[in-house]
């Protein structure tokens, strides 16, 4: 067993990036994950494993740092928060668009613009469809716990290597400021220069040898039949990841009437308004998406082969509902979905969810 | 064992790590924990609060609509969280401050004269040990044991010369909680 802490899940996003060899972190504060590079700083790792960890001037130079780091093979981060996860936009698309592993974390906050530095799921669409321009995705990681914020740190390392994508944690305020007990990673290692090259060699900038071409690292292919090929090979590793990529979690769905669907902190809300709603003999259940992309789409379309219907309940105006809806569409039993959502950095209780439930999908 | 608490007052109180030291407190006894705080623009005299639940078992959400026990240490939070006591709940508060007094007749209610016997002892900071001690006297929910250990993990080393103080202050609030109503 793992060490065992009470930690804010913002602190152990900077401890399990240490823990599991992370090279560098390059970001900026913006609350409310500025505890993110403040216990990394705290912790000064360099002189532990020898991780950079470095404030940059802009969220626009932290990415930007990012992806010439990731360009070398090296395992880098960053995190922010919404509106600073905007001004990072166009850098993530780049690292997308030049096939490149890194990890980039969202406290999500209320917006738009500006908004509120309280929990908000409003970046939903932004994380899941894109963001920046251009047709990429990222591998999207939804935790529901501080463990999890743990948990995703490595995972999100290990996905974004096997497929060469930018995997981001999509995480909020209410996770990353709540304290929970934590069973932190073991110590591994960060990877040598020799062993960066053996693994990585084929594409990253680790130094050009004899026996290979020059690797060049870019988005940009000036020849349009070239750039759909690319294209093409983009979309075919977004198809394989949704064969073999999607996590979610079920909680009393094998005799649900009825399903909440719901990722990250409203789906630890969501499991209090199942045991409300089944001490009312309602045979409610709760499908939990863990990757928002690669999205549980074919689970769901199960589930609505044998259910009534579903609530999606998010902290955003309806954003998880349309990739629902359309995997109910697909189902063949176009049973109901609707949306329950507190905005602006509201944070909806397990009662106000039950009442919803019984108000827009039993009742209604 | 679920117990869901909420811990409100002004900043500066002490109120978030009285939380996070009853959380630790739960860590070192094996149960899940969680701590979330009222987080934002808060500041020495604005609100702030926190919600803690201790559980034998996996805890669901860590935000409440309706709580076990409420610490209530200020006007607004007692306007605020009086109401979200579940029936045959605990309400503690300090009665400094305190114009309107609690008024359910449905719910358990407590008093700790924290603040005095802060002042009394000689370090008004010690007053969220006070309460934390009445708390445990009306709900014994963690061992003193785990209290000593929780502070322990939740004080750096350099104050942990402040260890005897704090327990001395939460043996005061021990021996001075007053029960006010019993349902």
């Amino acid at each position: 067993m793992g060490e065992l802490r009470l930690m804010k899940g913002n602190e152990v996003i900077a401890e399990a990036a240490i823990r599991c060899g992370c090279d560098g972190y390059f970001g900026y504060p913006i609350t409310p994950q500025s505890e993110v590079m403040e216990t990394l700083m705290a912790r000064e790792p360099w002189d532990e494993t020898g991780m950079v960890v470095l404030q940059a001037e802009s969220e626009v130079a932290s990415i930007n740092m990012v992806y010439g780091a990731a360009g070398s093979g090296k395992k880098v981060m960053t995190s922010s928060s919404s509106p600073g996860i905007s001004l990072m936009a166009e850098g993530i698309s780049y690292i997308a668009g030049a096939e490149l592993p890194c990890v980039i974390v969202n406290v999500q906050r209320g917006g738009p613009g500006l908004g509120t530095i309280q929990p908000s799921q409003a970046d939903y669409f932004q994380s899941t469809k894109g963001g920046g321009h251009g047709d990429y995705k990222l591998i999207v990681l939804a935790p529901a716990s501080v463990q999890e914020m743990n948990d995703f740190v490595e995972l999100a390392f290990q996905l974004a290597f096997k497929y060469r994508n930018p995997a981001m944690i999509l995480s909020d305020g209410a996770i990353g400021q709540m304290m929970e007990k934590v069973e932190l990673s073991d110590f591994q290692p960060r990877l040598t220069a020799e062993e960066i090259k053996a693994r990585y060699g084929s594409w990253a900038t680790t130094g050009k040898t004899a026996d290979r071409d020059y690797n060049i690292v870019t988005s940009l292919e000036m020849d349009s039949a070239k750039m759909e090929h690319n294209n093409l090979r983009f979309q075919e590793k977004y198809r394989t990841m949704e064969e073999e990529e999607v996590r979610y979690e079920m909680i009393e769905c094998d005799d649900a009437d009825y399903v909440l669907v719901a990722f990250g902190s409203s789906a630890r809300i969501c499991q209090k308004s199942v045991d409300i709603a089944r001490a009312k003999g309602l045979k409610v259940g709760l499908l939990r998406p863990i990757t928002l992309f690669p999205f549980p789409k074919k689970s769901i379309a199960e589930l609505a082969k044998r259910v009534k219907g579903f609530l999606t309940v998010e902290m955003n105006a309806g954003q998880m509902i349309e990739d629902v809806q359309l995997a109910v569409g697909c189902s063949g039993n176009n049973v109901p979905v609707k949306h329950f959502g507190r905005m602006g950095g509201i944070i909806p209780t397990p009662g106000e969810v039950a009442e919803a439930l019984e108000q827009k999908l039993i009742g209604g | 064992m679920t117990e869901e608490i909420i811990i409100a007052g002004f900043g500066g109180q002490g109120v978030l790590s009285m939380g996070k030291i009853l959380a630790y407190s739960g860590v070192m006894q094996g149960q899940e924990v969680t701590w979330f705080p009222s987080y934002g623009p808060e500041m020495r005299g604005g609100t702030a609060n926190v919600s803690v639940i201790l559980s034998d078992s996996r805890i669901s959400s860590p935000i409440l609509h309706e709580f076990d026990t409420a610490i209530i240490l200020n006007q607004q939070s007692m306007n605020k969280f009086e109401k979200a006591v579940k029936p045959g709940g605990v309400l503690l508060y300090d009665p400094h401050g305190i114009v309107h007094p609690p008024t359910r007749t449905d719910i358990n209610i407590y008093k700790i004269e924290g603040t005095k016997i802060a002042a009394d002892m000689g370090n008004v900071k010690t007053f969220n040990m006070v309460v934390l001690g009445a708390y445990l006297k009306a709900k014994p929910v963690v061992k003193m044991e785990s209290i000593r250990k929780g502070l322990e993990k939740s004080l750096p080393e350099r104050h942990h010369k402040l260890i005897p103080l704090n327990l001395q202050a939460i043996e005061a609030g021990v021996d001075h909680l007053e029960v006010v109503q019993k349902v």
